[in-house]
């Protein structure tokens, strides 16, 4: 016979308000195998777990039920306290009497009989409860960051400091990202690249952090502690040993009219090319769609067409026939720094669930622009050398009007939420302009300001005191071009009329998009994303940098628009849980995993097929002689994350999860 | 293809070359289009001003007729009547507690069933026909005007780009003809404020109009009754100590008539204010290189 202790709490008057605990006590404690019923108003409270150790000494209890609040409050909390009294933690369960219980019911007899029942289900489950003891597996104490951005740069320099070694993939030919093209940052105003371009260089000096530039994650396989990735190193056409990067290949290119990405398309580049003089590595790579000679071979030219960039390198860098490599590192945890995209404003979308902007006329009209050309124009290294020359006809614009809120908070266009960093950036961008075109007039159509962070309202509030920026809360209908200006019809609800300004050029603040792949990276590393492809952390408030799948952690606006500040801030937090995970050899694991009985096992694979985290491996079973007996179905129990469904699908009932057996469960419900 | 036909009440009267011009087309392009028999108003103007529940009893008997008559699919071609029609499917789909009201009123059996279209839309879809029928209109340039009610609101309409809208463009460049750029293809001409405030409505047909002449246009082409009338009888309005406009303001339906080499009597092109007899001259003038060698 079973000696079970029941302990049931009041949670001060949450429970006890509605739940006659006392009477909950008296029935379960009436119950065959249960030796010991008592409540308490807080059995959380130190005194509390007093009780528990106590009646598992006096008892001698061989399992006890908490009958309180939800397991994911305090199962821990009373599982330690049972372990601390000699008792093995899995014995210990909870009844959760209040969310499902006294929180949603107002009648206090029938929720007084429903928190028994609930209760008695449970005594019958830890009836049946084994003792289970938790699993351990060794750790690869070494990080992949993906992404190089400064979310990535700064979660490989805290760990690499750490002093655990980091891979650092970055998919473009220079770590950087977005913020190396940014001008001067708010609120502060500093030169972006003086403050990102050493951040680069540590991080590509640094002997704990191998850079992979113009690389992308191909395959992720294996869990927490244990991954192994496989990573596709694509063809720079450049041999990075032996490039100086003296950039004479790049002076010898005959085609210099290619839209450069990292000017937005406002600048042009070669087609072998460094994305911007202070890129890191400082290697070219040739645009093959681009390039003369690869587009020759396309076609099946029996001559190349061009090799004067081969010719112009002094050291034989240039190699034509570099191909894809792949090298597979090993891990143990990984950070995903992918970033962002700016939503496209024209009438082409990516998908069906968001739509554009026609009527801004983006695309068609020249001098209508988003947030990023604009820190290109305002740039010291941008096309126009720092100075805002408008792209059409290379003019200095008297009057800019900025939209805010374009894409973002528009649930017609498919973005509800709100992009954060875009009130900023404009009040940054019309400063920028007055401090370059002073009799300029800057206008700023918003929907409210938000400017939450340190400094950050006073910087917005300067805009507009100090440096004359005139704000019309109000939305813009539409763009129309008339002459050499761009007629914007907005409405100012403020004072309630129309309005009608004739700008030079127009600046749109479109809204954050996470990256393009980013849902196909997030299947390879079994994370989950929101309904915009932004990664989906583990607990919004209380896990931000965790994600869903153990050991694979999350920093900057792949997660949710970021500023940098927040991206720094989510880096080095990732970097740290990174370095908690690494400070032990060994990783230890809750024991509720699943586990194949191999004798009954018929070798169906529905489990593999079904299992969300791929932990169902294949195992071959062979007599003494060798000989292939049958292959079964076996679980990783690194990866295993206790989902049950393998078991639910075995059609043999060859697969239980421990601490949720079949034979639990099932005597639970008929306690019911 | 078998159309019912909703006409309302302005293809019967200020807009009958509306009426006269789909009828012409509809034989060469092998449209049947079936009058709804019995058809009473759309709910559009007073109805819908005054009683919302009004203006979708009106609208949904003339859906629940053309169920009766067995029609899958109605094509009003008046934007506003479109517009009440699509409304009244909309709501009666959407909104159970207005449907449970509105269905006791309407003394026959309705399933909703019956699809609303446009103009625009039908004549869209028929692009590739008309184009293979036509006589390229070259070197006429028209500038196409949507009004508001045929894109919108966006979800009772389910036609079209509601900012950016580009269907009439595709129909226009069917003919042959060339659609101008312009920005206020989709403004307010003032619509029902006709009578009651003239002078806003020349003020917003006169910005439509400058722009639509700035860009190019030598006519106008729209779809609605409404936005015509406006457009065309206040014109002369328009240009009360301005500069002249002189722009003729076609149905769509009629400038593919014109493609389609149809009388111009049958497409009552000699039925508006501004007379489009110019454009009509523009198009039966060769273009100039082509003239023969001057005489003598």
């Amino acid at each position: 016979m079973s000696r079970i202790g029941v302990l049931v709490c009041h949670c001060g008057e949450n429970i006890g308000r509605t739940v006659d605990c006392a009477s909950v006590a008296r029935a379960l404690g009436d119950l065959p195998g249960v030796a010991h019923a008592a409540d308490y108003k807080y059995m959380c409270s130190d005194p509390g777990q007093l009780l528990v150790k106590q009646a598992i000494a006096e008892k001698k209890l061989d399992g006890v039920v908490v009958a309180a609040c939800s397991p994911r409050m305090h199962e821990k909390t009373f599982r330690r306290a049972c372990a601390s009294a000699g008792m093995n933690a899995f014995l210990c369960e909870m009844a959760n009497i209040r969310e499902h219980c006294s929180w949603i019911h107002e009648s206090r007899g029938d929720a007084t009989e429903k928190a028994i029942a609930l209760a008695r289900a449970i005594v019958e489950k830890v009836k049946r409860n084994q003792p289970l003891s938790p699993i351990r597996i060794p750790i690869e104490r070494r990080a992949l960051v993906i992404g190089g951005g400064i979310a990535g740069i700064q979660a490989a320099l805290d760990i690499a400091e750490g002093g655990r070694e980091v891979v650092l993939v970055e998919k473009e030919p220079s770590i950087g990202g977005h913020m190396s093209q940014l001008s001067e940052t708010f609120p502060t105003l500093d030169c972006s690249q003086c403050i990102l371009t050493p951040r680069m260089v540590e991080a590509y000096q640094h002997p704990g952090i191998k850079l992979l530039a113009y690389s992308e994650v191909e395959s992720v396989s294996g869990y927490i502690g244990n991954f192994e990735v496989k990573v596709r190193r694509k063809a720079r056409s450049v041999d990075e040993t032996r490039c100086n990067g003296c950039g004479e290949c790049q002076a010898a290119c005959p085609n210099k009219k290619i839209p450069s990405e990292f000017e937005q398309g406002l600048g042009k580049r070669s087609a072998i090319y460094v994305p911007f003089p202070q890129a890191v590595p400082n290697i070219p790579v040739i645009d093959r769609a681009h390039c003369a000679l690869f587009r020759g071979r396309a076609k099946g030219l029996k001559k190349d067409a061009c090799s004067k960039c081969k010719e112009a390198c002094g050291r034989q860098a240039v190699d034509f026939d570099q191909q894809d490599t792949f090298t597979t590192v090993k891990v143990g945890a990984v950070v995903v720094a992918t970033g962002y995209q700016l939503y496209s404003v024209g009438k082409q979308q990516p998908s069906d669930k968001l739509k554009g902007y026609g009527e801004y006329g983006y695309g068609t009209i020249p001098d209508v622009i988003d947030g990023l050309q604009f820190e290109r124009l305002a740039s010291a290294s941008g096309p126009t050398g720092g100075k805002i020359l408008r792209p059409s006809d290379g003019k200095e614009p008297k009057k800019i009007v900025f939209l805010q809120c374009i894409g973002s908070r528009d649930p017609a266009k498919g973005i509800e939420y709100c992009s954060k960093v875009c009130c900023m950036y404009v009040a940054k961008h019309t400063m920028l302009y007055r401090h370059k075109v002073h009799d300029g007039k800057a206008y700023v159509f918003y929907m409210d300001v938000r400017a939450a962070g340190k400094g950050y309202e006073e910087f917005a509030r300067r805009a507009v005191e100090e440096e004359g920026a005139i704000y019309l809360r109000g939305r813009v209908s539409k763009l129309e071009r008339t002459g050499n200006a761009i007629k914007v019809h907005g409405f100012d609800t403020l004072s309630g009329r129309p309005m009608v300004i004739d700008a030079d050029m127009v600046v749109l603040a479109t809204a954050m998009r996470p990256q393009p792949g980013i849902e196909a990276l997030a299947q390879k590393l079994s994370v989950s994303c929101d309904g915009h492809g932004f990664i989906n952390e583990a607990h919004p408030k209380l896990r931000p940098v965790e994600t869903n799948t153990a050991g694979v952690f999350v920093a900057g606006a792949c997660q949710a628009p970021r500023d940098i500040p927040d991206s720094v801030a989510m880096a080095s937090g990732a970097a740290s849980k990174v370095l908690g995970l690494f400070s032990n050899e060994e990783l230890e694991r809750d024991p509720t995993v699943a586990v194949v009985d191999e004798t009954g096992c018929a070798g169906c694979f529905h489990c593999e097929r079904v299992c969300p985290y791929g932990a169902v491996e294949r195992k071959e079973i062979k007599d003494r002689k060798g000989v292939l007996l049958k292959v079964v179905a076996t679980v990783n129990k690194g990866v295993c994350q206790g989902c049950g469904t393998c078991q639910a699908t075995c059609p043999s009932k060859n697969v239980e999860l421990q601490g949720f057996t079949d034979e639990q469960i099932f005597a639970a419900i008929s306690a019911l | 293809m078998k159309l019912g036909y909703f006409p309302g009440c302005s293809l019967h009267s200020t807009a009958k070359e509306f009426d006269l011009s789909l009828k012409a087309v509809a034989g060469p392009l092998d449209v049947e289009l079936e009058e709804i028999h019995d058809w009473s108003c759309c709910g559009s103007s007073s109805a819908h001003a005054t009683d919302h529940l009004l203006s979708i009893a009106l609208a949904a008997r003339n859906l629940s007729l053309a169920e009766q008559q067995g029609l899958s699919q109605v094509m009003a071609p008046c934007a506003a009547c479109f517009s009440r029609l699509a409304t009244a499917r909309h709501e009666m789909a959407h909104d159970e507690e207005q449907a449970e009201l509105v269905r006791p009123m309407l003394a026959r059996p309705f399933k909703n069933a019956v699809e609303v279209q446009n103009v625009v839309a039908l004549l869209q879809g028929l692009a590739g026909r008309i184009k293979a029928k036509a006589t390229p209109l070259t070197g006429l340039k028209v500038a196409c005007y949507y009004g508001c009610l045929l894109v919108r609101p966006p979800e009772v309409a389910q036609f079209d780009d509601p900012e950016d809208p580009t269907s009439m463009e595709q129909v226009v460049a069917a003919t042959g003809a060339t659609a101008v750029r312009w920005s206020r293809r989709l403004d307010c001409c003032g619509a029902g404020f006709s009578l009651s405030r003239v002078g806003s409505v020349v003020r917003l047909g006169r910005a439509i109009l400058e722009d639509a002449k700035a860009s190019g246009a030598q006519a106008v082409v729209v779809a609605c009754p409404m936005c015509h009338s406006n457009l065309d009888l206040r014109q002369s309005a328009m240009e009360a100590r301005r500069a002249s406009l002189g722009l003729p303001i076609l149905f769509l339906t009629q400038l593919v008539g014109l493609a389609l080499k149809l009388d111009p009597a049958s497409l009552g092109l000699e039925r508006h204010f501004v007379s489009a007899v110019g454009v009509m001259r523009a198009l039966a003038a060769p273009a100039p290189q082509q003239l023969p060698a001057t005489r003598g």
